[in-house]
């Protein structure tokens, strides 16, 4: 029965799914990338950043990823652009920007993670 | 006898026909028998009237429904008489044993007409002589075999006194009184 | 094995609890209500004296018994619960979430009728309303077939073929109050029988997680359906080997249904639970005056056996299929629909008659069945045309 759920898709037939949806495998909600469901984006401005962390366990998505007490730059494959972050923080270190464009590392001072999560 | 044997029994939320109803199936059981031992169900109302029933027979007993046709009726509660059609649809060729200190004279003019044989046994008084307590149950039980002859006196007897040392294991006291009750109830129904 | 037959009396409560002692299964969440409040209280005692090691769960209500009993055996331990009436409907939107999740639950049923007027006596709405949440349904006529069909129910309700959960039924007070004879097997060829529970995914399953019950968007939500209900397809063959198993254990012989005195009738009764019994006696009766009737009854009701059922009937001159519930949808109970829907569908035409009997306690007679078949006989010999669902033993003015 345990199948390898990642080779199902919209298009498995009803045979091939699993016994009652049952998922085999944990974390699986990484692989859906919702990223793209942005309107809006938000950009780290690590300058004004003090490293404070209220932005950190706001994010509905879990996508601020932080390593060693340090907040990284956003996983731009699952932030969904809702702005809490941005509304939260007391130094102004998130501009939230109009589109999904994620920001090239280069146009800002934020050290870019793509992938993963500390 | 007839193939099934069909008894009711009436009496009054708490006093424990539906335990003699029981019973009864128990000791038939034990000597060979296939049986039902059912009350009808209702509310729980400890002083209303209610019906149990039996059916006893040689062959496996398939009708599940109540018996309105008894070939024997028994009254564990003798106020029944005035408000509770007890020999509705009983035959004439069996009997009705109540539960009562009067004669069975006395009492057939509250049976609706019945032709048939009533049997009138003083459990209560039986029960608080044996016993020193009012438990009319063992003594209507025996009156109730001896009368329908559903099974033989010793093997009644016997069934009997092995079921009550296994229930009163921890009061083995009692069991002599009991004995004692249900073949007093036995001779007087017997006799009758 | 059917030598070791344990010649015993007892009601269908206790012959339930008596199963499940010998089935002894891991958990056992539940909450009480009449008339099956007996079953739970039994079972603990045995866990009290140490004859099971089964883990009661008391629980603050049915909802929350089923819930239990949901995650108890998505984490891999073999489940049971009993319940009735309301108690079941409050269960409803968890009995869905345990069949769709594919969980091999058993529950004991003891039939009461649905509230209201509020009544605690038998009746098949509580069942019946049930009967299209994914619930294998196994009814039983007597405490001998309740034992049975329990002693059944995980073998079924856990082949790979099926993994659904399954409901054994039996009739609030009529047989679950009832003191009757009954053979009971030796502990050991049941537990043999019934096998110990060897999942093959459960949540605590240390190394290989899984998920139970994720949300599904519509994209495979309807596929999963489908696939759920091949499972209850699969479950035919499953019951049918399950029985033929059994069969060779006790030496006692199940169905989809019990055909008595079928092959020739000119006049048939469908007819489930323990009216069953009654309409046989009063078969028997007719067949000696020479009426030539015969009865059909139904043990499982889901998966519903139709096509077995129309090549049965298909003899007959006339049927009478009786419901133990009201529809209240203006044409007849479950039974008389599906019944019906079967016959045409296997092109079987003769004249179908439903009946409601029995709701809320109301007694059934073997004069009631020579009454109905009475009906019949005038309709096709007379061409006296009869009512279309009518209540029996009902008051009316006239």
């Amino acid at each position: 029965m345990r199948t390898d759920v990642t080779k199902i898709n919209e298009q498995t037939p009803y045979e091939d799914l699993t016994e009652g949806l049952m998922m085999f495998a944990p974390g699986t909600a990484k692989e859906f990338k919702t990223g793209e469901w942005r309107t809006n984006t938000p950009v780290f401005l690590k300058e004004k950043c003090k490293q404070c962390l209220l932005c950190v366990p706001v994010c509905p998505d879990g996508s601020i990823p932080y390593k060693d007490g340090k907040r990284l730059d956003f996983d731009y494959d699952h932030c969904k652009g809702c702005g809490i972050c941005f509304k939260n923080c007391p130094f102004g270190a998130i501009e939230m920007r109009e589109g999904c464009e994620a920001p090239d590392a280069a146009n800002t001072s934020g050290e870019g993670v793509k992938e993963g999560q500390a | 006898m007839k193939e099934t044997l069909e008894i009711r029994w009436h009496g009054r939320g708490g006093q424990g026909a539906k335990t003699a109803a029981l019973l009864l199936a128990d000791v038939a059981f034990m000597t060979g028998k296939n049986v039902q031992g059912f009350p009808e169900y209702g509310p729980e109302r400890m002083g209303a009237p209610i019906t149990a029933f039996n059916r006893i027979s040689e062959k496996p007993i398939r009708v599940h429904s109540n018996i309105y046709e008894p070939d024997y009726v028994a009254v564990v509660d003798e106020t029944l008489l005035k408000s509770v059609h007890v020999t509705d649809g009983l035959s004439k060729d069996g009997a009705i044993i109540i539960n009562t200190p009067k004669s069975a004279e006395e009492v057939r003019g509250d049976l609706a007409g019945y032709e048939g044989r009533v049997i009138t046994i003083d459990a209560r008084g039986i029960s608080e002589e044996t016993l020193g307590k009012n438990f009319p149950n063992t003594p209507m039980l025996a009156a109730v075999v001896a009368v329908t002859g559903v099974m033989k006196k010793e093997d009644f007897f016997k069934q009997m006194e092995d079921s009550f040392a296994h229930k009163f294991a921890k009061k083995p006291q009692v069991i002599e009184g009991n004995m004692k009750a249900l073949k007093m109830a036995y001779m007087v129904a017997q006799k009758a | 094995m059917s030598e070791q037959a344990i010649r015993e009396r007892m009601s269908g409560n206790e012959a339930v609890a008596e199963a499940i002692r010998q089935v002894n299964p891991d958990v056992m969440p539940a909450f009480p209500i009449t008339p099956s409040t007996e079953i739970p209280q039994m079972v603990s005692t045995f866990i009290a004296n140490g004859k099971v090691d089964t883990e009661f769960i008391p629980v603050e209500s049915e909802h929350s018994a089923m819930s239990a009993a949901i995650g108890s055996e998505a984490a891999g331990a073999r489940t049971m619960t009993a319940t009735s009436s309301a108690g079941l409907a409050l269960m409803w939107e968890e009995l869905l979430l345990a069949a769709s999740n594919r969980l091999p639950i058993a529950l004991t049923l003891v039939n009461r009728t649905l509230s209201g007027p509020i009544n605690i006596n038998c009746d098949h709405s509580d069942g019946m309303g049930a009967r299209d949440t994914g619930w294998i349904q196994i009814y039983a006529e007597n405490n001998q077939e309740a034992y049975d069909n329990y002693i059944q129910a995980f073998p079924i309700a856990e082949d790979k073929r099926v993994h659904l959960p399954i409901m054994i039924c039996q009739d609030g007070f009529i047989t679950s109050h009832a003191v009757e004879n009954i053979s009971l097997l030796p502990d050991a060829p049941v537990k043999e029988f019934v096998g110990t529970y060897e999942p093959e995914e459960f949540l605590l399953n240390p190394g290989k997680p899984i998920a139970v019950g994720p949300y599904s968007i519509s994209a495979y939500a309807m596929e999963a359906k489908k696939a759920q209900a091949e499972a209850m397809e699969n479950a035919r063959e499953v019951i049918l080997e399950v029985a033929e198993r059994f069969e060779k254990m006790s030496g006692r012989k199940y169905g989809f249904f019990e055909s008595y005195r079928l092959e020739d009738a000119d006049y048939a009764m469908v007819i489930m639970g323990s009216a069953a019994g009654t309409a046989k006696q009063a078969v028997d009766e007719l067949r000696e005056q020479g009426m030539k009737v015969g009865i059909l009854k139904i043990r499982v009701f889901r998966p519903f056996p139709e096509k077995e059922i129309a090549e049965a009937l298909k003899n007959c001159k006339a049927v009478a299929i009786m419901d133990r519930t009201e529809s209240y949808n203006g044409n007849c109970g479950p039974l008389g629909s599906e019944v019906t829907a079967g016959l045409y569908r296997n092109k079987v035409f003769l004249e179908a008659i439903c009946y409601t009997y029995g709701l809320a306690g109301r007694d059934f007679t073997t004069d009631s069945v020579k009454g109905i078949f009475d009906q019949l006989r005038t309709l096709v010999e007379e061409k006296k045309p009869i009512p279309h669902n009518q209540y029996i033993g009902l008051r009316t003015r006239k």
